[in-house]
């Protein structure tokens, strides 16, 4: 087997093993639904999910130590993840060879030379990277933020001395990074206060295992659950058309030139595309010259130049150049390219520069509307566990994993409910799923990789046993619309959220209440023992019969059993005889008036969801005295719990 | 223009118009309508219901005291003469439960799973061929059957369990029916099974003052069905006119007093030790109230029902096998 199929193999296998595992990221009883299956495992590996969660959450969570093993290999052998693991790289390459098919050798070698437009990911990186490490930058700008100026400085003599080295260590090179340091400082010292300079994990949107896992779970497996397949039930999830249509133009492209996410946009390349300058092996020519038949050009998947200055930093590592050289030129080894080469990307000081100040500036200017502070976004109900919003943006990497295995389908990707920068961040809409938020699951912080949602025990969720001390999790309140609630509005019986209510003692309980009809009040025309003519309109027959009505007069109140359209039956005997004609009567229906408890809502939404004002609910949650954020609290004299 | 070849090519490129001509007409044609489409889309619907019940077996009840469930379900139905008088061999056989919450079995907000594994048992010894299990739950269905520890019950026991997919629903008209009218129900099991046994357990319900063998045929119905409340009464007289069945049971072992029809704990359980089986559901209602606190006459369903003419709310003028199952 030649070396090039032993790479197709890998990566058939890892896109393979990775759509196996989005597959399995559902609940259920039998061996293809999560049975410990390693669900998180390609989001793990990814060593932009562990850094950029690092920087903005200050630590590494459990499962993301596996990004190591992939820094450290690449840091060996170059960006073979690229090109031998990738999930979405492989369907990118397979995409490009489609596109490839057919065309001339020099078509496709021309298609595949370096392009400038290459430096642009490594821009999309240290923009992603720069937002992210806005906590650090925000700690060192409070007063006595102590070691986290150290932090900060390190990171800027860091960056500095990458704007150094990819302009060369000209005069004007040291003023930029002069000058980059001193609004960088001005920017830390402006914009803190009020908690808005933070890290954001803005990654996740680009990031390609992210975006593959997010579009795979909640576009592809749900068109296929909307057949009878996978789930056997449909699901819906808000703006998947969107998530579809940036996976469709990031395949799509590739016809255009191969590659094309890979090359162009792809934020985990251009890490690891700095990281390899350091590898000990690189691909390499053994002699300068060559009969530049150009057939290693034609296959080459990163853009790399193989047959010239080869720029190692977007080598992924195909091996389509060594296979392909009639001449065998091609090789894997520690010295560099007989033809030369520039191991680290070529970037400009400029657009580094830029792209590190729009990052670090783009959190502070998108919070600076107040949206994690006084007009926090009241629709925006997070999962159970889910951290307070600020530091829950600092891990989200908004792939999809909650939202996928949500047994009821609640959790769904935020369009703008928690703003632009809470795009496709997991929020609750109990219109869509096939119940609220399931007292007895946990299920969501389980799956969570990064722990945004922390993964609760269902003690801790419930609030009983060791945490009977804090109280339940609460995502939110219940609010009544008594202007849409059918007894409270229309005089019509329902409780429907009361009876759904899957707290116990229930949250939700009710007030009798005896109403007047419309038009119910009448005099007593006749009496005989147990039916009662009325005066006035006549009645639809039957309309009384339901158990619900009753008929008063002079305090006693008797519930009517049927009705024609004059009189109506009552269900007991006992009292009519006493009543004569001419006396007052009123008809009226008995109403359970539903309330809600603020101590005991726990915001699971199972009411909503029931309340059979289908279209805008007469009962709907929304976070206020969610506990993650003691901020948003209403309950006074609940202390901690608060 | 002449000559063989250019005959042809005419001949041809005739053809070619003439075809694309018919082919674009006829389809017009074909596909025409002169009125507007109907105010709402056709549906499939389901004919009339049969009655599921057993031959010369009306007016049957029988309490279990004591013991376990199992031996509780034993005890009644030998008492009413045996499951053979109601499930002959060969016959297929749909159980109802009520599996409506994803909550666990001992807060008894569901059928529980021992009796469900008990039953299947007694059928499978009748000699059933095929017994469904079958219910709508409020909550994900997948999470409700699992947790509830119903889908457990079933796979052991051999029985089909039939989750509510959207093509299992047709649409249903109560021949009289106010109520359940176009309505979505749950009609493949019921199609696909010559005997129905409602099996629920014994609950407070805060709507209709109890959720009972009568309330348990809720979980057949689809749609936004929770508009039924409105007439709570109502529907429940409609699903018993609907669904005449062979037998009902009711698990009072622990009834729910209290928070119902969801629980979520045991202080609002109590121990009632009784096990009712009956082919009258109305009578074994009216049997249940008392578990629950309660006299017939507080529950409208009750009378309406029997006023209906669906089954007797004097479940003691039956005759009533009262049994003790405890000891075994």
């Amino acid at each position: 087997m030649t070396i090039r199929n032993v790479r197709r193999l890998s990566q058939a296998f890892f896109l393979g093993l990775f759509l196996w595992l989005c597959l399995v990221s559902t609940l259920g009883e039998v061996w293809w639904r999560l049975r410990g299956w390693p669900v998180n495992w390609f989001l793990q590996l990814d060593p932009l999910v562990a850094l950029a969660t690092l920087l903005a959450g200050g630590a590494l969570f459990a499962g993301l130590l596996w990004a190591l093993l992939t820094m450290a290999l690449t840091i060996l052998l170059g960006r073979f993840f690229c090109g031998w693991a990738c999930p979405m790289g492989a369907l990118n390459q397979f995409i490009g060879w489609l596109g490839g098919r057919g065309r001339k050798l020099k078509e496709r070698a021309a298609r595949n030379q370096p392009h400038p437009a290459q430096k642009l990911k490594y821009y999309i990186l240290v923009f992603l990277l720069a937002a992210a490490a806005g906590d650090i930058l925000g700690r060192a700008g409070q007063a006595g933020g102590g070691v986290w100026w150290l932090i900060a400085l390190g990171l800027l003599a860091l960056a500095a001395l990458a704007v150094w080295q990819a302009a060369g260590a000209s005069r004007r090179a040291r003023w930029g990074a002069v000058i980059l340091a001193g609004v960088w400082l001005v920017l830390a010292w402006a914009l803190n206060g009020g908690g808005i300079v933070s890290g954001s994990v803005l990654s996740g949107l680009l990031d390609p295992l992210p975006l593959l896992q997010r579009s795979v779970s909640l576009a592809i497996l749900p068109a296929l659950d909307n057949q009878g397949y996978i789930l056997g039930a449909p699901r819906h999830y808000g703006g998947a058309w969107l998530i579809a249509a940036l996976l469709a133009a990031a395949l799509g492209l590739n016809l255009w030139r191969p590659r094309f996410y890979c090359r162009f946009v792809c934020p985990l390349g251009a890490l690891l595309g700095l990281l390899s300058r350091w590898s000990w092996w690189r691909m390499a020519k053994r002699e300068a010259a060559c009969r530049e038949c150009l057939a290693c050009e034609a296959s080459c998947e990163g853009a790399c130049a193989p047959s010239g200055r080869l720029r190692w930093s977007e080598c992924v590592l195909c091996l389509n150049c060594f296979q392909t050289c009639g001449d065998d030129l091609m090789t894997y080894r520690a010295e560099p390219s007989a033809a030369g080469e520039s191991a680290a990307p070529d970037l400009l000081r400029r657009g580094l520069g830029w792209s590190l100040l729009s990052g670090a500036a783009t959190v502070p200017f998108l919070r600076l509307g107040g949206g994690l502070a006084r007009d926090w976004p009241p629709q925006a109900v997070r999962p159970p566990g889910a951290l307070d919003e600020a530091r829950f943006l600092a891990r989200c990497v908004r792939c999809g994993q909650c939202m996928r295995v949500c047994p009821s389908g609640v959790i769904q990707p935020a369009a703008l409910q928690a703003g632009l920068e809470g795009l496709w961040t997991p929020v609750l809409n109990f219109r869509i799923g096939n119940g609220g938020c399931l007292l007895n699951c946990v299920a969501c912080g389980h799956l969570c990789p990064t722990s945004a949602i922390r993964p609760l025990s269902l003690d801790e969720k419930l609030g009983r046993g060791a945490h009977a001390g804090q109280g339940p999790v609460r995502i939110g309140t219940a609010f009544l619309d008594r202007g849409r609630c059918l007894p409270w509005a229309m005089d019509r019986p329902c409780i429907v959220c009361q009876e759904n209510c899957p707290v116990s003692p229930k949250a939700i309980h009710t007030r009798l209440e005896f109403r007047p009809l419309r038009g119910g009040e009448r005099a007593v025309s006749r009496v005989e023992g147990r039916k009662v003519a009325l005066s006035g309109p006549a009645l639809q027959p039957g309309a009384l019969a339901s158990g619900d009505y009753f008929l008063r007069v002079e305090g006693q109140r008797l519930r009517i059993a049927a009705n024609g359209d004059r009189e109506v039956e009552l269900a007991s005997a006992e009292g009519p005889a006493a009543w004569r004609a001419g006396q007052a009567a009123w008809l009226e229906v008995r109403l359970q008036l539903p309330y809600v408890d603020l101590a005991a809502c726990i915001g699971c939404g199972a009411c909503q969801h029931e309340c059979p004002v289908s279209g805008l609910a007469a009962i709907r949650v929304s976070a206020e005295n969610e506990t993650r954020n003691r901020a948003r609290g209403l309950l006074a004299g609940a202390g901690g719990n608060n | 223009m002449s000559g063989p070849s250019n005959r042809r090519e005419f001949l041809i490129r005739a053809g070619k118009t003439g075809l694309a001509l018919t082919g674009v007409g006829g389809l017009g044609l074909g596909l025409f309508s002169a009125g507007p489409p109907p105010a709402q889309p056709d549906g499939q619907t389901l004919p009339e219901l049969p009655s599921y019940a057993a031959a010369g077996t009306q007016g049957r009840l029988a309490v279990a005291r004591g013991g376990e469930r199992a031996q509780g379900l034993e005890a009644a139905l030998k008492a009413l003469g045996g499951m053979e008088q109601f499930v002959k061999s060969g016959e297929r056989v749909l159980i109802k439960v009520n599996a409506a919450f994803a909550s666990p079995p001992a807060v008894c907000a569901t059928t529980h799973p021992q009796i469900l594994a008990a039953l299947i048992d007694l059928c499978r010894r009748a000699g059933a061929k095929s017994i469904l299990v079958t219910d709508n739950p409020i909550q994900d269905p997948l999470s409700c059957f699992e947790l509830s520890g119903l889908a457990a019950a079933a796979r052991s026991g051999g029985a089909e369990l039939l989750l509510p997919r959207p093509e299992a629903f047709r649409r249903y008209t109560l021949p009289g029916g106010r109520l359940i009218v176009d309505w979505p129900v749950l009609a493949e099991p019921l199609l696909r099974a010559d005997r129905v046994i409602g099996l629920a357990p014994v609950k407070d319900h805060h709507r209709s003052g109890a959720s009972l063998s009568m309330k348990n045929w809720y979980g057949l119905l689809g749609g936004r069905r929770n508009i039924f409340h409105q007439d709570i009464h109502g529907i429940i007289v409609e699903l018993a006119a609907m669904l005449r069945p062979t037998l009902v049971i009711l698990d009072g072992v622990q009834s729910m007093l209290r928070n119902g029809p969801t629980g979520g704990s045991l202080s609002d359980l109590k121990d009632t030790g009784r096990i009712i089986v009956s082919t009258d559901q109305v009578a074994a209602d009216a049997c249940a109230a008392d578990l629950l606190g309660k006299t017939p006459a507080q529950l409208p369903f009750i009378a309406r029902a029997q006023a209906t003419g669906l089954g007797n709310a004097d479940w003691r003028a039956l005759g009533p096998q009262e049994v003790e199952a405890s000891g075994s």
